[in-house]
């Protein structure tokens, strides 16, 4: 017989030497959950530096009390898909904030921001057609290319001209092209030059789409997301993202003005065979939107928080793989075994960050990945700080 | 001249980067499983192929083909397609 998990022992063996140092950084279980940027691990209370609690909206009374409420009037689940029995009333109005927020006109809520990728991917583009996927994309795009069954063409992280270039070799041939960037690059927190790919529109007949999972809310001068910030939200076709971050839920959405994108609802599987998002979380996301919509200042206080530990990491010399400065904030490590170290040097000493290592971080990196929040005080920041000059910077 | 003999050993010499562990590589050679590169090493490597002898070979071909001899095979049926 051939054992199905055998194929997976090299992995297993991989966690086992972490495990072996007394280690696990890819499994920490919150205890209490203290604020929006602290909890309790065990007896120990830890910064949260790696939770993509942007806004930290999280604790939000108002957002608290629509989902207490939406729990006792509509009861804990759907318990169906949305084309059965599991469209609510709350749904509709979910995507329709949603759509006023981005100045949209059709908006489709998933029940996970990974499922928005699935369904949003695999709705779009079918095996006559061919995706163009920048090469640093999240696993979940990855996931909702191959569903598509669509011809697959990576091309170099962030350029256009490379893009431009591996067009041209398929230039003349049949079925629709879809261009798939990100917005906030979720490793090392770089942005894709959209104006860039927008102007190869002028050049190759292709849609555009971006996925503004870790941008929605963050950039922005209506925290629409990158296109938003770019000033050019004319060139982006569809737009993706997911509550699970600025909103503080669980859940995601894609929005376009194309007068048959509402089709989409009957032709994307992981938005058909799955049930709804529960009542709590649709309810959540509404008030979450409305505190960013009416909140403009949160925006403000994450982008100088994000500034504040950019400025204070690099000033110890440390490396953070691009000149810009984003809410995600990574610092390189030389190899796997380091990484597994200065974690836990991190942890110890009582800061979470994300341990991020090979196949699932860019050119095979090794990091660790900081998320700054909104809710983070200037003081939790220069900890932060203080605490990677003593665990990491030595 | 993109002969199978060259092609083979230009994609040896592509894939000598990822190859960490500097084994004997040949046309017999299993790049996903004889390799310890991981699966986007190996669509990074593809990347390089398809910059060097300028040619498309789509991520869903890229399952397909697990030896060298193979993946020359493809950049040859490629060329010949081109050309």
């Amino acid at each position: 017989m051939v054992d199905l998990l055998e194929k997976h022992k090299g992995m297993a063996d991989r966690f086992q030497r972490m495990l072996d140092m007394g280690i696990n950084g890819l499994g920490v279980t919150n205890d209490q959950m203290l604020s929006p940027t602290r909890a309790m691990v065990g007896n120990r209370e830890i910064i949260l530096a790696g939770t993509n609690n942007y806004m930290g909206i999280t604790f939000e009374p108002s957002v608290i009390a629509a989902g207490q409420k939406a729990l006792a009037e509509f009861g804990t689940g759907t318990t169906g898909s949305r084309i059965a029995n599991g469209s609510f009333a709350m749904h509709k109005e979910l995507e329709k904030s949603l759509a006023d927020f981005l100045g949209l006109k059709h908006c489709i809520v998933f029940t996970t921001g990974y499922q928005a990728n699935l369904g949003m991917l695999s709705g779009l583009a079918g095996p006559k057609d061919t995706i163009y996927l920048d090469a640093d994309s999240h696993s979940s795009i990855y996931d909702g290319c191959t569903l598509s069954g669509a011809k697959l063409v990576r091309f170099r992280h962030n350029d256009a001209a490379d893009l431009d270039k591996r067009m041209a070799r398929s230039e003349g041939e049949e079925g629709g092209k879809l261009v798939v960037l990100e917005g906030i690059y979720s490793m090392l927190g770089d942005r894709a030059p959209l104006a860039d790919f927008v102007a190869l529109k002028k050049k190759h007949d292709f849609q555009l789409l971006v996925d503004d999972a870790h941008s929605f809310g963050v950039l922005g001068p209506n925290g629409r997301g990158l296109a938003d910030e770019a000033g050019i939200e004319e060139g982006v076709d569809f737009v993706i993202g997911t509550f699970s971050k600025s909103v503080g839920a669980i859940g995601g959405f894609g929005a376009s003005n194309h007068p048959l994108f509402e089709t989409l609802r009957y032709a994307m599987r992981p938005y058909m065979f799955t049930a709804s998002s529960s009542p709590a979380s649709v309810a959540t996301s509404i008030a979450a939107l409305k505190v960013l919509k009416e909140q403009p200042e949160r925006r403000a206080k994450l982008w100088a928080n994000s500034e504040r530990l950019f400025n204070g990491l690099r000033a110890l010399g440390l490396d953070t793989g691009t000149d810009v400065v984003s809410p995600v904030i990574a610092v390189k490590m030389p190899d796997e075994l380091t990484t597994i170290t200065k974690w836990n040097a991190l942890f110890q000493a009582g800061v979470y960050v994300n341990m991020a290592v090979p196949p699932g971080t860019p050119n095979r990196l090794c990091l660790l990945r900081c998320s700054v929040s909104a809710a983070h005080t200037e003081a939790e920041i220069d900890q932060i700080i203080a605490i990677f000059k003593e665990a990491v910077a030595t | 001249m993109n002969d199978n003999t060259t092609i083979i050993s230009v994609l040896c010499d592509l894939l000598a980067p990822f190859n960490v562990d500097q084994k004997p590589l040949t046309e017999a050679t299993d790049i996903p499983a004889d390799l310890n590169i991981d699966s986007v090493g190996i669509l990074d490597f593809i990347m390089e192929v398809e910059d060097h002898f300028d040619i498309e070979i789509p991520m869903n071909a890229v399952s397909n083909i697990r030896t060298i001899g193979e993946l020359a095979a493809y950049v040859q049926t490629s060329l010949n397609k081109v050309s």
